[in-house]
């Protein structure tokens, strides 16, 4: 599957986190800056790389603003991120 | 004799200050404070250098001691609170010596035996006489109680009180008088009244806030402390203050008339007092325009001193009096210590203020905090600084369980009867693991950046810097 244009999901709420989406044909981009970056990196990477996995999504660019969301809320965010941007449901 | 002196400069000279010196300041003005920008400002285009500043409280306004930081004009720096600005720069690790951090108590202990010398104090006095009487509840800066500047004014070498409202001579409501003031310098402004304002002054609409403050209240009501002669503290911010509110309603309630409240006050606690749920009101501090407002016309509402406070050199303080104290904190371990110095990054960002004197004192002493905030669990294994010790606190309140210290069996016993959600303070940290998974340790550099005193002055921890 392929991300077929921009989109967002999320906010920059305190326990929240901001996505932004975009087409890339040839190779992934993951960007992510947290609050908890030193306490949780590895677990919000995972979180992420997942739900890729689960749409069957191998390229793009992905932007990420994280203020403290727990994994339920990333994988819900980037569900409804890569919804907007023209992945299908499997 | 004559006191009065044009300027700031002219003050310092008068004064001697000179190269290597302490000099003192008291924050009632808060984040609007004006008055120590502006000495070490004036210290720095004079050229004097090697300064320690040892101020009750930094707070954002005051992150120009940075540039004199890295300048060398200030070398040495010593406080009870430290907000996150120059908190960060400290972390950071410009300041080659420790930080000195005390406790609102123990930096008036401190001074009174001897350990804590000051050369030059600077007070921030929104009225004063030509004398050097003066007073906080007067002026276009009103601040209400200059409770922090008493111990500087007495045990300081040599005092200079700067005001923006000169009134003739003498003052009819002194607060600080005249025989400890060397100077008198007018300014234009010592300050931003505005910006005194600390917290939120309305009580939160959070429902987990509102969840710990009613379990806290219902803390309250079953330590058996809740009756005629009650004695209460508790800071702004939303969840404090929405204690107090359901602290309130069982009192009016049973008909509880209690002692007195203390801390720094809220117009909430004001409000408190004036229904009669408090005779008196001991105030070293004001955190809001209506506590100042009340300090000056009402009766009942008196200032006291940081000594009365807190302090433990005294015979006796005010907080050794206390019943209860509702209490914050950024994390706590599994041993009831608590850390309000930093964050969960370990960066500078408080301090102790009362905290750590009024657990002490307290029968009392409830910390309310949120489980989890931002994904960061509250309870850890081992708090990044120790700011209170675990054996000065009571009772850990969280929305999803309140842990007792296992010194306090009886209390606990009396919580469970009264079927409150009792637990193992090790279960409220595994539940909060369960939801958020576990916290990768952070780790911190090898240089100590501050030294955390305890209120009788001895090392209670060191806050190392951040890498």
């Amino acid at each position: 599957m392929k991300i077929l244009k921009n989109a967002v999901a999320g906010t920059l709420e305190s326990s929240d986190l901001f996505i932004q989406i975009e087409p890339d044909e040839k190779e992934l981009t993951l960007e992510i800056d947290s609050v908890v970056a030193n306490q949780y990196m590895d677990s919000i990477r995972a979180a992420v790389l997942e739900t890729l996995k689960e749409f069957d999504v191998s390229t793009g660019k992905i932007f990420i603003k994280d203020k403290g969301a727990l994994d339920c809320v990333i994988r819900a965010r980037m569900e409804t991120a890569l919804k907007r941007g023209g992945v299908e449901t499997l | 004799m004559n006191k009065l002196i044009g300027s700031v400069k002219e003050a310092i000279e008068k004064a001697g200050l000179k190269d290597g010196m302490t000099i003192s300041f008291h924050h009632h003005m808060r984040n609007g404070d004006y008055v120590l920008n502006m000495v070490l400002d004036a210290a720095a285009r004079m050229g004097i250098r090697d300064l320690t500043v040892n101020a009750s409280s930094i707070f954002d306004i005051h992150e120009p001691i940075i540039e004199h930081i890295k300048n060398g004009v200030v070398t040495g720096l010593e406080c009870n609170y430290m907000g996150a600005k120059v908190g960060k720069a400290i972390s950071k690790g410009i300041l080659a010596k420790p930080v000195i951090f005390r406790s609102h108590g123990g930096r008036a202990g401190d001074m009174e035996n001897g350990s804590s010398k000051i050369d030059l104090a600077f007070l921030a006095a929104p009225c004063a006489d030509e004398m050097g009487n003066c007073s906080g509840k007067y002026g276009p800066s009103a601040c209400g109680s200059l409770g922090y500047a008493f111990s500087d004014a007495l045990h300081a070498d040599k005092v200079v009180v700067l005001t923006d409202n000169l009134v003739p001579y003498p003052l009819k409501d002194t607060s600080i008088h005249e025989g400890y003031v060397d100077y008198v310098v007018q300014v234009e402004q010592i300050g931003d009244p505005a910006r005194i304002v600390s917290g939120t002054t309305k009580i939160t609409r959070d429902p987990v806030g509102l969840r710990i403050a009613g379990l806290a209240a219902q803390v309250v009501k079953h330590s058996g402390y809740l009756k005629d002669g009650f004695s209460f503290q508790t800071g702004a911010g939303g969840a404090s203050l929405a204690v107090a509110k359901y602290v309130e309603e069982m009192m009016e309630k049973e008909h509880i008339k209690g002692s007195f409240c203390m801390g720094g006050i809220t117009g909430y606690m004001v409000d408190m007092a004036n229904k009669g749920y408090f005779d008196t009101i001991l105030d070293v501090q004001c955190f809001d325009l209506k506590a100042i407002e009340s300090i000056r016309e009402n009766p009942k509402h008196q200032e006291i001193s940081a000594m009365r406070y807190a302090s433990p050199a005294a015979k006796s303080a005010a907080v050794d009096s206390l019943d209860v104290v509702i209490l914050g904190a950024t994390q706590v371990d599994v041993n009831f210590n608590v850390n309000v110095h930093t964050d969960s990054n370990g960066y500078i960002m408080g301090g102790s203020g009362g905290h750590c004197d009024t657990a002490a004192g307290a029968k009392l002493a409830i910390i309310v905090a949120p489980l989890i905030r931002a994904r960061l669990p509250l309870i850890v294994d081992e708090v990044l600084c120790k700011s209170t010790p675990g054996e000065t606190v009571d009772v850990v309140v969280t929305q999803r369980g309140i842990a007792v210290n296992p010194k306090q069996k009886e209390l606990k016993e009396k919580l469970i009867k009264a079927g409150l959600p009792v637990k193992d303070i090790e279960e409220l940290k595994q539940i909060a693991e369960d939801i958020a998974g576990v916290p990768k340790r952070v780790e911190m550099g090898e240089r100590v950046v501050a030294n955390v005193l305890y209120r009788d002055g001895t090392l209670l921890d060191t806050i190392k810097n951040v890498l």
